[in-house]
């Protein structure tokens, strides 16, 4: 008797079914839609795919790491001075920002990969401050007040705002899917297989042959070029970058773990579940000023309380849903009729 | 005797004022079956950690193939085929009983993933896991948690085989069925260590039995004449005159 093994289940098919028309209908929103939904929706996008990187990082290798704005930075950095010094296109500064991100979380990650637990946050924060006072003193990019994408650029990239709207957005709809995408082939292969296992018990993982330590800081290095990317395109968007701004832990890493932990950490469905919960928070309360910072803590704590493992955490412990086909489904070939016959 | 497949060689290991072990040597031969038994807190689960390099001894070695492993990590020592399983079952609990097998088969016996499916789903029809291929581990009970350590461990591909009370909690017909499963490993050449309170089960696989008191091995031996041993008798009458 054969076996065969796929990854699809029925949620699953579902799932990328729903996914695959949710993105032709945003592909098509400046069609639908005026130029605050683009903005509203990028914004959205940037947010999932930051949290999404987060949570491969903090979800799956355990690294939780309250220092990524030293990516989104860095990113935004690249980018601003390849466009001011180098004369480089801003949609080709984005894929350079996160390979040299990537490079330069290979040192980076020599010394934070040194401390454990709370140490590595500190550690990974204290980065991202040297990051910050670096930038600010680079005074050819406005030393610590920042400076602006000159105009004879911007103007490059197209010649009528609006069309500059929808390349802007349309870059962030791809950026968010090719990261969305990257996410679940490294899942799906044998790399994802050992992270999954190091999420669900770093010793088992170790005593069942997994590097983990040489899993984690490739993971980390990833999540850096992710990131750095991310964190190009935002300033792209803003069109100004300030080292307050780029480095900042509260817009980067603190709404980016509040979004994991309610969404689900450790669920790659959980960062996208925990974007659309935010903003319709922020959406609906932002109006309230302080009080609106009180309402999120609020939901952390209930969610925590109530759903440990978040929003969709509670989903799959009860109806064991997977939106993206990530998990290997083994059927036995009974040899007759091809009974078993899967996508 | 031809020179040991894992042998402990004057190991110590201390935890504050608990001794764990004080300068034990240990061998097991190239298909040999040693239990170990000795009370609760001897430090049983904590030799097998030594073994597999996620404790590290304060002194003495540990040897596999006539090799020191003494400094290498749990992951190269599984790859060079000592597997083992956990007294309180560590399953994958968010990936399904199939894939757990397949992390255990792919990286701990070093293969490509696709050349493994079909071991693994041997390895669980033999554990009596079969129809729960695709369950997620974290919602198995107990026992069957217990036969995916057992079957997770197998999956590794080991040389030798580390079990800690995998026994415990079976009903009679069910550690029947688990006997003759140890006896099939046994046949296939793997060398097995096992720690269980289940004595008969012990008895009806093991050809020594080691007995670990107070940081040292205070019987050792034929698994019959051991277990009848005035020295076992009186640690499990718990009439032991104690340091
Ligand atoms: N990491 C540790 N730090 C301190 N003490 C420990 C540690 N691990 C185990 N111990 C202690 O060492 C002793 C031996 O534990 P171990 O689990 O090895 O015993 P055991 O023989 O397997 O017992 P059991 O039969 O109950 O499984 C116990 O008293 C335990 O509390
Ligand atoms: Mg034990």
């Amino acid at each position: 008797m054969s076996i065969r093994v796929g990854f699809a289940s029925r949620s699953s098919r579902i799932g990328m079914a729903a996914s695959a028309v949710a993105l032709v209908v945003l592909a098509a929103a400046p069609f639908w839609g005026g130029r605050d939904d683009l903005q509203l929706l990028s914004q959205i996008y940037t947010y999932v795919a930051l949290a999404s990187l987060w949570n491969l990082l903090a979800g799956y290798a355990g690294l939780v790491s309250v220092g990524q704005q030293a990516y989104v930075g860095l990113g935004a950095y690249l980018l601003f001075g390849f466009a001011i010094l180098g004369g480089v296109p801003p949609l080709w500064s984005i894929p350079l920002a996160g390979v040299i991100a990537a490079l330069t979380a290979i040192p980076v990650a020599a010394l934070v990969f040194r401390l454990r637990g709370h140490y590595f946050a500190i550690g990974t924060w204290i980065i991202a401050e040297v990051f910050r006072l670096i930038a600010s003193q680079v005074s050819v990019l406005g030393g610590g007040s920042g400076t602006s994408l000159p105009a004879h650029i911007v103007l490059a990239i197209a010649s009528t705002r609006q069309l500059r709207d929808f390349l802007v957005y349309w870059i962030a709809l791809a950026l968010v899917v090719v990261i969305l995408a990257l996410i679940v082939l490294l899942l799906r292969s044998r790399y994802g297989l050992a992270l999954k296992a190091i999420r669900d018990s770093e010793l088992a993982a170790a005593c069942n042959g997994i590097d983990v330590q040489r899993t984690k800081v490739l993971v980390y290095i990833f999540t850096a070029f992710g990131t750095a990317m991310v964190g190009a395109l935002i300033f792209f968007q803003r069109l100004r970058v300030s080292p307050d701004s780029a480095f900042s832990v509260n817009d980067w890493t603190a709404f980016v773990i509040f979004i994991t932990v309610i969404g689900g950490i450790g669920r790659i469905e959980g960062p996208i579940i925990g974007t659309v919960v935010f903003f319709a928070l922020r959406q609906t309360l932002a109006d309230l000023g302080t009080i609106y910072l009180l309402m999120l803590g609020a939901v952390a704590i209930v969610v925590m309380l109530a759903a440990p493992k978040g929003i969709w955490g509670l989903i799959v412990e009860r109806f064991g849903w997977q939106i993206f086909p990530l998990e290997r489904t083994v059927v036995r070939d009974t040899g007759s009729a091809g009974a078993a016959k899967r996508a | 005797m031809n020179s040991p497949i894992l042998a402990l060689d004057k190991v110590s290991k201390h935890f504050g004022a608990i001794v764990i072990a004080d300068g034990i040597d240990l061998a097991l031969s190239e298909g040999e079956a040693l239990g170990i038994i000795g009370p609760n807190g001897a430090g049983k689960t904590t030799l097998f950690g030594i073994v597999s390099g996620t404790v590290a001894p304060d002194s003495g070695r540990v040897l596999y193939a006539g090799r020191d492993i003494t400094h290498i990590s749990p992951a190269q020592r599984c790859t060079i085929g000592i597997g083992r399983s956990f007294q309180v079952p560590l399953p994958f609990a968010g990936m399904s009983v199939f894939e757990n097998l397949v992390v255990a088969a792919a990286f701990g016996g070093r293969r490509r993933e696709r050349e493994v499916y079909q071991g693994c789903m041997d390895i669980l029809d033999r554990c009596g896991l079969g129809e729960k291929a695709n369950r997620r581990a974290g919602s198995l009970t107990l026992i069957d948690r217990k036969r995916l350590e057992l079957a997770r461990a197998l999956a590794t591909d080991p040389r030798v085989l580390l079990l800690d009370e995998v026994a415990g909690g079976l009903t009679e017909r069910e550690c029947h069925v688990l006997i003759g499963l140890i006896a099939d490993i046994r046949r296939s050449g793997v060398s097995i260590i096992w720690i269980e309170h289940v004595v008969h089960a012990l008895l009806a696989s093991v050809d020594r039995l080691l007995v670990l008191h107070n940081g040292a091995f205070i019987a050792a031996g034929d698994p019959h004449t051991v277990i009848k041993s005035p020295a076992v008798m009186e640690i499990y009458m718990g009439i032991e005159t104690d340091v």
